[in-house]
């Protein structure tokens, strides 16, 4: 019991901002759950390490750029190149994933890809620890400290552009689904494959392009995580991908909308609610009980609510 | 050489033979029509055509170019369109989006086929914001089929339009069927509704058990006997 920080505005405030923070990263990573599952009725359990190698290659980037030895307006550009890098490791990594371990499966029984998925996610995080020798790396410490205040908030510049780009990030994505040609024969596939294919959509192509998006904010994410955490390693993918996962459930498996609402509110449920739970008397919760919050919500929605907290039509899928 | 040339046509699902070896033709600005039964194979003959399955033999000429090997997305570059059984309507997205999956391969301007489109089906243009799902049966196969025409198709494949309609629906889809051939596309009409297909037909193929029984011209085989008893609901 702390019973000083429960009087503190400024803790609740704080609490509120991790939850947006983390609740980013799960959101981010949601996306590409809640996509392929639209297209193809499938958890691609390898999302994960997609997150995870992006989160390597925009280090790999950043130190190749000069590490920690960057500073000045430059850093601004080499975190840019880093996002950019990232996600093209991921996409491509993505594109090949499904290409060799999805599409072959893709008339098989639906726990022929589940597996294959798994397979994937295993295969790519023992190659990276065994690359790594199971040991952490460490993202260039160079983005800049000090923080805004806006009334009881308090927000580091690092959790700022955490949450600015990937809501731009999002809003993009979003634009794209509702608003473009592609968008909508994303949609239209993820409703009906062979009426999508009967207007001319390449089903194929489109599923290839709902890898890429998904690839695309999974690689952002990584970048995003290891300025933010700093420390990453080859299974780094695992927690944040079963956490995205139970993001897009909540939300809705399928729905995009609902994949980024699940991220935030998962993230505020393990902050903010782990500490209400402190509240109670007798009950204290060390930063480990996170993620039992976060896979109770996942058990009991599966349970009892398995289209998700904002569930309205079966049907809608954007 | 007609617009569409089908040959020895075969196609099925896993150990079931739908479809048996069929040929037949229909020729640019014709209105022809496949009769049958429940069954029959009418649906399975459209689908293997358009490619949403592959056929297991035989030959379907398209304008010349064999399209037996294709899948459906490149078929409907050809200027080939499918009607499927169902509609097709894609529920969560608006009617006006529906019609611009229909122009989905198009690259030019669409304005004036949604003129057309909303010419032909006013109630369409009523309900252009709201999501497929939400239309009436009638108001969906006319969305399927101004869909269609949004992709300015030479050959409409229709299968079963009347299917499930009240009969003064039946009568406005039949007539929009006829203004469309008029303005230049050619149709191929599958139906069980076979007395209002053979009003409008050209021409006409009875398909059983998916075998070719009969063919001929609309009135003739409105007259033939075996027709009338075993189609036309006479005794
Ligand atoms: N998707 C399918 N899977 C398995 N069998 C099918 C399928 N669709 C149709 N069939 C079978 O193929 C035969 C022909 O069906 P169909 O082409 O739909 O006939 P029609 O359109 O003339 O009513 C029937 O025996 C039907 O049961
Ligand atoms: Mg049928």
């Amino acid at each position: 019991m702390h019973p000083a920080l429960t009087l503190s505005v400024s803790f609740w405030s704080d609490q509120f901002v991790n939850g947006l923070t983390t609740g980013s990263i799960y959101a981010l990573i949601a996306l590409g759950y809640t996509m392929v599952y639209g297209v193809l009725k499938m958890i691609n359990f390898a999302h994960g390490e997609v997150f995870m190698l992006g989160s390597f290659a925009g280090y790999g980037a950043l130190v190749v750029m000069g590490g920690n030895d960057l500073s000045g307006p430059v850093i601004a550009l080499a975190i840019l190149g880093a996002i950019i890098v990232a996600m093209a490791a991921s996409v491509s990594a993505s594109v090949v994933i499904e290409r060799l371990a999805y599409r072959p499966l893709r008339n098989a029984p639906r726990l022929a890809p589940l597996i294959s998925a798994i397979g994937v996610s295993i295969f790519l995080q023992y190659l990276v620890l065994e690359q790594t020798s199971a040991r952490a790396k460490f993202y260039p410490d160079i983005f800049p400290r000090g923080s805004l205040s806006a009334g009881p908030f308090e927000i580091t510049y690092i959790q700022l552009f955490l949450i600015a780009s990937s809501v731009a990030m999002m809003a993009l994505l979003y634009a794209i689904i509702q608003r473009t040609r592609l968008g909508r024969a994303i949609r239209a596939v993820a409703e009906n494959p062979t009426n999508a294919s009967l207007m001319g959509v390449d089903v194929n192509r489109t599923i290839v392009v709902v890898f890429i998006l998904g690839a695309a904010m999974a690689g952002v994410a990584g970048v995003l995580y290891g300025l933010f955490f700093q420390t990453i390693r080859g299974s780094m993918g695992f927690i944040p991908g079963i956490k995205a996962f139970t993001a897009a459930v909540l939300g809705g498996i399928g729905s995009i909308p609902g994949a980024m609402a699940g991220g935030y509110v998962l993230g505020l449920a393990e902050t903010v609610g782990r500490e209400l739970l402190n509240e109670l008397p007798g009950v204290s919760l060390g930063n480990q009980w996170r993620d039992v919050i976060a896979f109770t919500l996942l058990v009991t929605i599966l349970i009892f609510r398995p289209t998700g907290i904002f569930a309205q039509r079966s049907t809608t899928r954007a | 050489m007609p617009l569409l040339e089908v040959r020895d046509l075969r196609a099925g699902y896993g150990a079931i033979i739908a479809v048996k070896g069929i040929s037949l033709d229909v020729n640019e600005g014709e209105i022809v029509t496949l009769i049958g039964s429940n069954g029959a194979g009418k649906s399975t003959t459209l689908r293997a055509i358009s490619g949403v399955i592959r056929p297991r033999g035989g030959q379907v000429t398209f304008a010349g170019q064999r399209i037996d090997r294709l899948q459906p997305h490149a078929i409907v570059r050809l200027g080939l369109s499918h009607v499927p059984e169902g509609r097709g309507i894609f529920h969560s997205l608006s009617v006006y989006e529906n019609l611009l999956m229909g122009a989905y391969t198009r690259d030019d301007a669409i304005q004036a086929d949604l003129e057309r489109v909303y010419h032909l089906f006013p109630r369409l243009k009523e309900r252009l914001d709201q999501p497929g799902g939400t239309l009436s049966g009638g108001e969906q196969q006319m969305l399927a089929i101004g869909r269609a025409l949004m992709a300015r198709p030479r050959l409409l494949l229709l299968d079963e339009p009347s299917m499930g309609l009240s009969p003064v629906l039946v009568e406005t889809i039949f007539e929009t069927i006829q203004a469309i051939r008029r303005e230049g596309a050619t149709v191929l009409l599958v139906e069980q509704n076979a007395l209002m297909a053979l009003e409008i037909a050209d021409r006409a193929y009875v398909i059983e058990s998916g075998e070719i029984t009969l063919s001929g011209t609309g009135p003739a085989l409105s007259r033939d006997d075996a027709v009338r008893r075993a189609y036309l609901g006479e005794a």
